[in-house]
């Protein structure tokens, strides 16, 4: 399973890319395989304000609905519009163009208390 | 309840072996999947697919008061069976509720095989042995026995291969023995995805064997093993309805539309009389399919459906139509709203997405 070195992780399986003052998100490659064959995203609203773990967006696949969190507090800068016509992007490349969006940090520092890649990869076992 | 997902088929080891993701379902360790539900779906409708049905419950009864009892306790009539065909039925309680539904084949002149919902199994030997009558010989035989379904456009092409000889395959709904590689295989001409196959029942014991024979030699055309993600689909784009979703004991088979498979004219049985009733007065709701009328998120059990602003139901089954690419489903509606083209709301996480109900089915071949 790929866990890139230089990212930060949730318990909730998003991923989360420091670009200066913002975050890039997504689901990893251990939720897509677990979710499978994505049929639908739910992006969330840009300008949208959102706390740490508050639900932020919903991925679909044939079978279930799952529940997306912002991995950290901030506001939604640019949502992955692609998604809407390809939502298997988040299966075939979770962590390139399956991104979901962008958050404004509240406060950079709040991704230190996310998981690296060691303890993501612990976790998932 | 902890040993209540605990039973597997005698074919568990070798889902895993093919990468199977397995889930809890009606009391079984089943495959959901091997690789997509989207790739076995379509595997399906162009190839053939092979599901692990040995979860069902495979019971017999035998004797000379066989007929006349099982007349009594299911909808369909059985003297219209002749040896070695099969029909579609239902086991109701005396509200005319759908107990299970099934598929009863009379195997010999005096001898019955039903092929029974994997969550039922056990309310269904409780309420046949209750009504049981002396004389007949009846069991769940689901511990010995295996089954598998096999579907797809080339399931013939399939046979002839593992045959390596031209073999006449039994007719639509009949079912009939064969002897593959000393294995005695029950093959019976049914279904439940709306493509050509069989199902086929053999002793649990050599369930390994036949499950990697029919892989191997199926290769070349394009096999695939299939899970309960993609017995879903393709099943409601047929629109053949799930036990647990869309039949229950609070439901009757008028009122799902399967009037069909009841035979009212039979002199008496179980939900007769019920029935008759709703028959002369009209069922009060319907169960319809229904197809989203844009892209959007899938429609899912349970969901709210709203016609003119007002909240006439819910969803009983739903998901994306692999072959449509398209949100479909099914739900009761009242009589009154239950026409095709009829414009329907499916509500979801508090927003309303327009639905149509439609014709069945909703795939239909091109």
């Amino acid at each position: 399973m790929n866990v890139p070195n230089d990212l930060f992780y949730t318990e909730s399986h998003e991923w989360v890319r420091v670009e200066g003052e913002n975050a890039r998100i997504g689901i990893t490659d251990h939720a897509q395989a677990e979710l499978t064959d994505v049929v639908y995203v739910e992006l969330p609203a840009v300008g949208a304000q959102v706390e740490a773990r508050g639900q932020i967006a919903v991925v679909e696949s044939v079978k279930a609905a799952s529940d997306i969190y912002a991995p950290v507090k901030g506001e939604v800068l640019e949502v992955n519009e692609a998604l809407s016509s390809n939502p298997a992007l988040v299966n075939t490349d979770p962590f390139g163009e399956g991104w979901i969006f962008v958050l404004k940090l509240s406060s950079p520092e709040d991704v230190q208390q996310l998981k690296d890649a060691a303890a993501y990869r612990q976790a998932i076992g | 309840m902890s040993d209540a997902a605990s039973k597997t088929t005698p074919l568990y080891e070798e889902h895993q072996r093919c990468g199977a993701k397995i889930i809890p379902f009606g009391g079984w360790l089943m495959p959901v999947q091997y690789t997509s539900i989207s790739d076995e779906h379509q595997a399906v409708r162009k190839n053939v697919g092979m599901f692990d049905i040995s979860h069902m419950g495979q019971l017999t009864a035998s004797g000379p008061a066989t007929a006349a009892w099982l007349n009594r306790m299911l909808t369909n009539n059985i003297d219209k069976l002749e040896p070695g065909t099969g029909q579609y039925t239902f086991l109701l309680n005396e509200r005319g509720g759908i107990i299970d539904d099934l598929i009863v084949y009379r195997t010999g002149p005096e001898d019955f095989l039903l092929v029974v919902n994997a969550s039922r199994t056990e309310e269904d030997l409780a309420w046949l042995r209750k009504h049981l009558e002396s004389g007949i010989q009846f069991q769940n035989r689901n511990a010995e026995y295996a089954g598998l379904a096999i579907q797809g456009p080339k399931v013939v092409d399939l046979f002839r291969t593992l045959f390596r000889r031209e073999i006449e395959l039994p007719a639509r709904n009949q079912i009939r023995d064969y002897d593959f590689l000393g294995i005695n295989l029950t093959i019976a001409r049914t279904g439940y995805t709306g493509e050509d196959g069989v199902e086929v029942f053999f002793a649990a014991s050599d369930a390994a064997t036949v499950w990697n024979e029919i892989l191997a030699r199926g290769q070349s055309l394009g096999i695939r093993p299939c899970g309960l993600g993609a017995r879903d689909t393709l099943r409601l784009e047929m629109c053949y309805p799930l036990n647990g979703n869309d039949l229950t004991p609070e439901h009757n088979p008028i009122e799902a539309g399967l009037a069909f498979f009841v035979d009212l004219n039979k002199p008496d049985f179980v939900g007769r009389e019920v029935l008759t009733e709703i028959k002369e007065k009209g069922a009060a709701r319907k169960l319809v399919p229904f197809k989203m009328k844009a892209k959007g998120p899938p429609p899912r059990p349970h969901y709210s459906v709203w016609r003119d602003g007002e909240q006439i139901s819910e969803v009983t089954s739903g998901t994306l139509s692999p072959s449509l690419n398209q949100g479909i489903g099914l739900a009761y509606v009242p009589a009154a709203h239950a026409k095709i083209g009829n414009d329907l709301e499916i509500e979801i996480r508090g927003q309303k997405f327009p639905a149509v109900i439609e014709k069945k089915p909703l795939y239909k071949k091109s």
